[in-house]
């Protein structure tokens, strides 16, 4: 007897060190997420003042904002949404509403699924091959190609997802009414996965816009006011990303007011969307 | 999905606009599916093109060549493959651990009130972009770790035999070994949210029948949970290595850019998608944009196989779990 109570005391132990080490584990990645919002917040809202969003970037050791980077950031966002967001609506309809599970459309969500995942400096470098090469000049067009092209695999995804959700005996009432298939897809189809889509659509835009590494070889960045998008534009992670790797306390500061603005800005984003989709009207 | 009659049925024809647009609406999406198989194929021969003049100059050895010098023209993928893998192996060691411990804290111990509030937090870590994730280690995790954490590493690891080669030298702050823990926390929310998910798959029956028998948690975890769900466990860590070498702002603000190669973790390096970063719009000459390119090959190569292993791991994870 003793000895099973012995074996048993040890099996309990166990089970409370693993467990207890799992709670810690939970504690650092929640530390880490407070750890970075105290800096942010800490070191950019010093640099939170009304030139920040008036003025444009400056040369280094004088006065600025960031104003020039947070039109061309918003610029190429937009551009990138819209041009992406019907692409992957349309191939995520393929997906859920054609392809019936046959090869082509496995086939297609695969590898849009290692899309999702691929590194976006990759894709970078594809539209520099495509566009920057042939243009001869870096260019705002370049930067929101690339941004579309990484909108288009977290839209097909969640539009795929939130179609299936939709039950079919919506889709056969409303066949049974004669209503053609391409009606029953966009009145009936996405009007019933449609918060889940705009769930997609927002996850999709806050993860563009704080994309550094592929503007850096396919927009560059511009020191002053731009609205040529046929030019190099300055957009707001670039800029951060210049700015912080300089030896300029002025710069740093800027870099550390933009990251908090971005760093805001997804996060709200991020929550609204979570939000969006866990109120979503689809409820199984 | 049921086979609603569509305009070719015989029962229902369509005729006039009704028609056309159901044929165009469905040869849109058609031809935008396509498309993203064009997407992955062009970037594949986009890449391979861009390559090719590094590759006829330097021919195979480029990957396992260690020189990398613009002014003489001479490139070689050892250096920034061998950073790459290396921050990748240390944010899966220290990861991976972390990432388990969440899921399991969320799966089985998380009162279910703080559930939600715990799994968004945690994917909020997800959702911050690359780039803070670069400032703030620059300037806060890498001087932290100056100060306090290498010199102690360096004292004590730093004289084990064998094991010391890893923690000599100097502390820099930023190095290997700060891209691989940035890299760590960086994958722990995507890791530990799909083991979350895969774990929630495990069948009540199956838990309960081996708590039935007395089970502990943790042998329930141990013995039923991770042994049922091990297939989906090894894709979600793949997906996260996926992640963790493709990762680029960060790991280039911290890693210190060095073409070389030390044993010390401490010291800075370099890996694929930093060298990119970094060099590219400096890079003056064909042959050196080139060689860039193929970095950038051979690091779509890696990542693509990985997440695809990965994502095939996770889909048969989910057909098992539905049939």
């Amino acid at each position: 007897m003793a000895k099973d109570l012995a074996r048993y005391a040890r099996r309990q132990r166990k089970n409370w060190i693993v467990l207890g080490l799992s709670l810690c584990a939970t504690g650092v990645g929640l530390f880490f997420l407070g750890a970075i919002l105290y800096a942010l917040l800490v070191e950019g809202i010093a640099a939170i003042r009304p030139s920040l969003f008036t003025e444009m970037t400056p040369a280094p050791g004088s006065d600025g904002g960031l104003l020039n980077a947070l039109f061309g950031s918003a610029v190429m966002t937009i551009v990138g949404t819209v041009v992406g967001t019907p692409i992957g609506v349309l191939v995520g309809t393929y997906v859920a509403e054609y392809s019936r599970g046959n090869k082509l459309g496995q086939a297609i969500q695969f590898i849009n699924d290692v899309l999702l995942s691929a590194p976006s400096i990759i894709v970078g470098l594809f539209i520099y091959q495509l566009m920057v090469v042939p243009m001869g000049h870096f260019s705002g067009w370049a930067g929101s190609m690339t941004l579309a092209i990484l909108v288009i695999p977290v839209v097909t995804r969640t539009t795929v997802d939130m179609l299936a959700l939709v039950p079919n005996a919506l889709r056969e009432a409303a066949a049974a009414l004669g209503t053609p298939k391409w009606r029953i897809t966009v009145s009936v189809c996405y009007r019933a996965a449609r918060q889940g889509m705009l769930t997609g659509i927002m996850l999709a835009v806050a993860r563009i816009s704080g994309e550094t590494a592929p503007l850096l070889f396919t927009v560059l960045s511009n020191q002053f006011w731009s609205t040529d998008m046929n030019r190099p534009i300055a957009s707001l992670p670039v800029v951060i990303s210049n700015f912080a790797l300089s030896p300029y306390p002025d710069w740093q500061r800027l870099a550390w007011g933009g990251a908090l603005l971005i760093t805001l800005a997804i996060l709200c984003l991020n929550i609204t969307a979570r939000s969006l989709a866990s109120f979503g009207s689809i409820k199984q | 999905m049921v086979d609603i009659p569509s305009s070719s049925s015989r029962v229902l024809q369509l005729r006039g606009p009704q028609h056309l647009f159901d044929r165009l609406f469905r040869s849109a999406t058609l031809f935008f599916g396509l498309f993203i198989l064009l997407l992955l194929g062009g970037v594949a021969v986009s890449l391979v093109v861009g390559s090719s003049a590094a590759f006829s100059k330097f021919g195979l050895p480029f990957l396992w060549t260690d020189i990398w010098n613009p002014a003489t023209e001479r490139f070689g993928a050892l250096v920034p493959i061998y950073g790459t893998l290396m921050t990748s192996l240390i944010a899966m060691v220290v990861g991976i651990p972390l990432s388990f411990g969440v899921a399991v804290f969320i799966t089985e111990l998380c009162p279910p009130v703080l559930k939600r509030p715990l799994s968004i937090a945690i994917e909020l870590l997800a959702g911050i972009p690359s780039i803070i994730y670069g400032i703030w280690g620059l300037f806060v995790f890498a001087p932290f770790l100056q100060a306090y954490v290498q010199p102690f590493l360096i004292a004590t690891l730093g004289h084990i035999p064998g094991l010391g080669v890893l923690f000599a030298g100097p502390p820099f702050g930023i190095g290997i070994l700060t891209a691989g823990l940035i890299l760590a926390i960086m994958v722990l929310p995507f890791i530990s949210s799909i083991m979350r998910d895969v774990f929630e798959t495990v069948p009540p029956m199956l838990r309960e029948s081996a708590y039935g028998l007395g089970c502990t948690t943790w042998e329930v975890i141990w013995r039923v949970v991770l042994p049922y769900t091990k297939v989906g466990v090894v894709g979600g860590i793949m997906l996260g290595l996926g992640r963790a070498m493709g990762e680029t702002m960060a790991v280039t603000f911290v890693i210190g850019n060095a073409h070389q190669i030390r044993t010390s973790l401490l010291a800075p390096g370099t890996t694929i998608s930093s060298a990119l970063a970094n060099e590219f719009t400096e890079a003056t000459t064909p042959v050196y944009t080139s060689s860039l390119i193929t970095l950038g090959l051979i690091l779509f190569f890696i990542t693509f196989i990985v997440l695809a292993a990965a994502k095939y791991m996770l889909i048969r994870m989910q057909r098992q779990a539905g049939g």
